[in-house]
């Protein structure tokens, strides 16, 4: 299938005896910026895991370019789909160079350890991510955006047409979250296929051009944002009362939690029971 | 073929030499320089061993009487009777300094090394088994020592990374608790055990090259060479590793199967040496660190620490022969005591840190 890269076709998601997401079937369109959307523990990032194959699924399949990404060698998807992890570790006094050098895995051998291609696409994803002026610098020193930007490079240097993040914006200020999005629209905008796990569901409206609505393990609506998110949809995934109105600086939908119903309860909707919403956040 | 020598964007940090288009190689400056300093240090340290004791040698005729050269006594003095220890020093030096950088590279913590996580005592429990239990001696004892390090490996293994994916401070802590498990055991086997027993299981626990020939280097050597050839691998699979499972994951290395290679060929290293000289204590934990420091790397070198433990190993066995005239002391206690210190500062330092 030319126009969906990566699929899950049916894929039953567990860790150890439990399950997670059940009989899921999604594609991420080629050449889009899916957005995986949904409230916490809904599967969300168990998705992403089994579609970067770290998560074998207990049933069903994914397939990479047609083909079942369990069945091809490792080494050939680590060449297709790039991965930002929620964490990584950068070895102590490692500089930024080095860092987004070792993106260049999959392409190096044993004795081809730093061809013209490994250097020029460590320096094209330094350029891109802005951190060539940080190239000398030790990683440990960098600010928490700096520090994403420079995984970020890493993870370009792997130089893969897909690339999937998870929750690329947490523990980063508004300024710095704006700012990896930012990047990873303008690598949008430069074909390659992104998929990504994000908390704000307004975020994920003005950047997306595909949106992956999930809760408890199932997903509940695909499409683009401008289609499918309306005020029930949120209600529908997150529990939440709220507005879906044109973001004055986009146009792209924008979610605004309905007003305090004065003595009420909060933001939940009427007849949401308390224990559905501790369900949801379990 | 056509070679080109093209230099990188920084020349002072990396030398990249390209061979066609098939082989590129990057050369960092600061290990090479450091390596050669360590290789000149290893010769030295090698010719000292050999040409001073009761018999001293010149460094000429050390090198004479290495290529057969000399009289005959003076040959059979260098080749039959130092030799074999000096190289016994240098190989044991190797094994352990690499066993410590893949564990250390693996947990990634410099307190990673198989003296700390149990796995030498679990040897010391083999082979004081067999010295005071059965009575036995020679080859027998260092089949215990082998059978109780593998036990003790395997249970550190399958209770720290079951479920894979394992911190290693997981690892670190289970093994120290076995460590100390099996520690209590060796105390209890000495206890028991008759005065001649527990004076050879002394002798063994401190870890000696005393009396060292041809035969022990062997075994040794074999291990070594079979091992070695695959470093670079290794290598490459723990410069992915150390960056979390999921980012190696993401670079296309099976990380449960590239862990388990790294343990076994890691537990094989300090096996085959703990066979040969005993529990030569601390320098799986040094020398990689040393080597870190001296190389300018953010993880440890396999090569630069292996000549580490090398010079470490050599020089602790010329200063425990040499230190106190008339006796030989093993060279378990010279490693030991400048370990000891060495992890003081290490611990105070990284505590101050936060990562200890």
């Amino acid at each position: 299938m030319s126009d969906a890269p990566l699929q899950a076709r049916e894929v039953t998601l567990a860790y150890d005896g439990t399950v997670v997401a059940r009989e899921l079937t999604v594609a991420i369109p080629a050449h889009g910026f899916t957005a995986i959307v949904g409230p916490n523990a809904c599967g969300k990032s168990t998705l992403l895991r089994a579609l970067v194959r770290m998560l074998k699924p207990r049933a069903g399949s994914v397939l990479l370019d047609g083909a079942e990404i369990t069945s091809l060698p490792t080494k050939q998807v680590a060449r297709r789909i790039g991965l930002l992890p929620q964490s990584s570790v950068a070895p102590d006094g490692i500089t930024v160079e080095e860092l987004v050098a070792r993106g260049r895995h999959p392409h190096q051998r044993l004795l081809r350890q730093w061809s013209r291609e490994d250097e020029r696409a460590v320096r094209e994803a330094m350029e891109q991510t802005a951190v060539d002026q940080l190239a000398d610098q030790l990683v440990d020193e960098l600010s928490g955006g700096q520090r994403q930007r420079v995984w970020l490079a890493m993870a370009l240097a792997q130089a893969t047409p897909l690339l999937l993040l998870d929750e690329p914006t947490t523990f980063l200020d508004i300024a710095h979250q704006m700012e990896v999005l930012d990047l990873c629209a303008e690598l949008h905008g430069r074909g390659r296929t992104l998929v990504a796990v994000l908390h704000d569901l307004n975020h994920a409206c003005r950047y997306a051009t595909h949106l992956i609505a999930m809760r408890d393990g199932a997903v509940v609506a695909q499409g683009p944002p401008s289609e499918i998110v309306t005020a029930e949809l949120v209600e529908r995934v997150f529990g939440l009362r709220c507005l879906v109105v044109p973001c004055p600086a986009s146009g792209a939908p924008m979610v605004v939690p309905a007003a305090r119903a004065p003595g009420g309860g909060g933001a939940r909707p009427a007849g949401q029971p308390a224990a559905l919403a501790s369900q949801l956040s379990a | 073929m056509s070679s080109a020598l093209a230099s990188a964007r920084r020349p002072a940090r990396a030398h990249v030499v390209r061979v066609g288009e098939t082989v590129s190689l990057r050369l960092r400056r600061r290990p090479l320089v450091a390596g050669a300093a360590l290789v000149a240090l290893v010769l030295a340290l090698l010719v000292v061993s050999v040409g001073t004791g009761d018999f001293p040698i010149g460094p000429a005729g050390v090198v004479k009487a290495l290529v057969g050269q000399g009289d005959a006594g003076t040959v059979f003095v260098v080749r039959d009777l130092r030799l074999p220890r000096a190289v016994c020093a240098l190989l044991i030096g190797v094994a352990l300094a690499i066993s410590g950088a893949v564990f250390q590279a693996l947990t990634r913590n410099p307190l990673g090394s198989p003296d700390i996580i149990g796995f030498q005592q679990g040897a010391s429990v083999g082979a004081l088994f067999v010295i005071t239990v059965l009575g036995a001696s020679g080859v027998a004892v260092n089949g215990g020592a082998l059978a109780g390090g593998a036990v003790c490996a395997l249970a550190v293994y399958g209770l720290a990374f079951k479920r894979g994916g394992t911190s290693g401070y997981r690892l670190i802590l289970v093994g120290i608790a076995i460590g100390f498990l099996m520690l209590s055991l060796v105390n209890y086997l000495l206890a028991r055990a008759r005065v001649e027993q527990a004076e050879e299981a002394t002798r063994w626990l401190l870890g000696s090259l005393n009396g060292r020939g041809w035969s022990d280097v062997v075994p040794l050597a074999v291990v070594l060479a079979a091992l070695l050839p695959a470093l670079p691998a290794a290598a490459r699979a723990l410069r992915a590793l150390e960056l979390g499972d999921d980012s190696a994951h993401a670079l296309g290395v099976r990380v449960e199967r590239a862990r388990l290679a790294l343990v076994a060929l890691a537990v094989a290293l300090v096996a085959a040496s703990t066979v040969a000289a005993g529990p030569v204590a601390f320098v799986a934990l040094t020398a990689p660190q040393i080597a870190r420091r001296l190389a300018r790397a953010p993880s440890p070198p396999l090569l630069c620490s292996a000549l580490t433990g090398t010079a470490i190993v050599l020089a602790a066995d010329v200063a425990a022969q040499r230190l106190v005239p008339g006796t030989t002391l093993p060279v378990g206690v010279m490693t030991g005591a400048f370990g000891g210190l060495y992890l003081a500062w290490l611990l105070s330092t990284e505590w101050r840190r936060g990562r200890a």
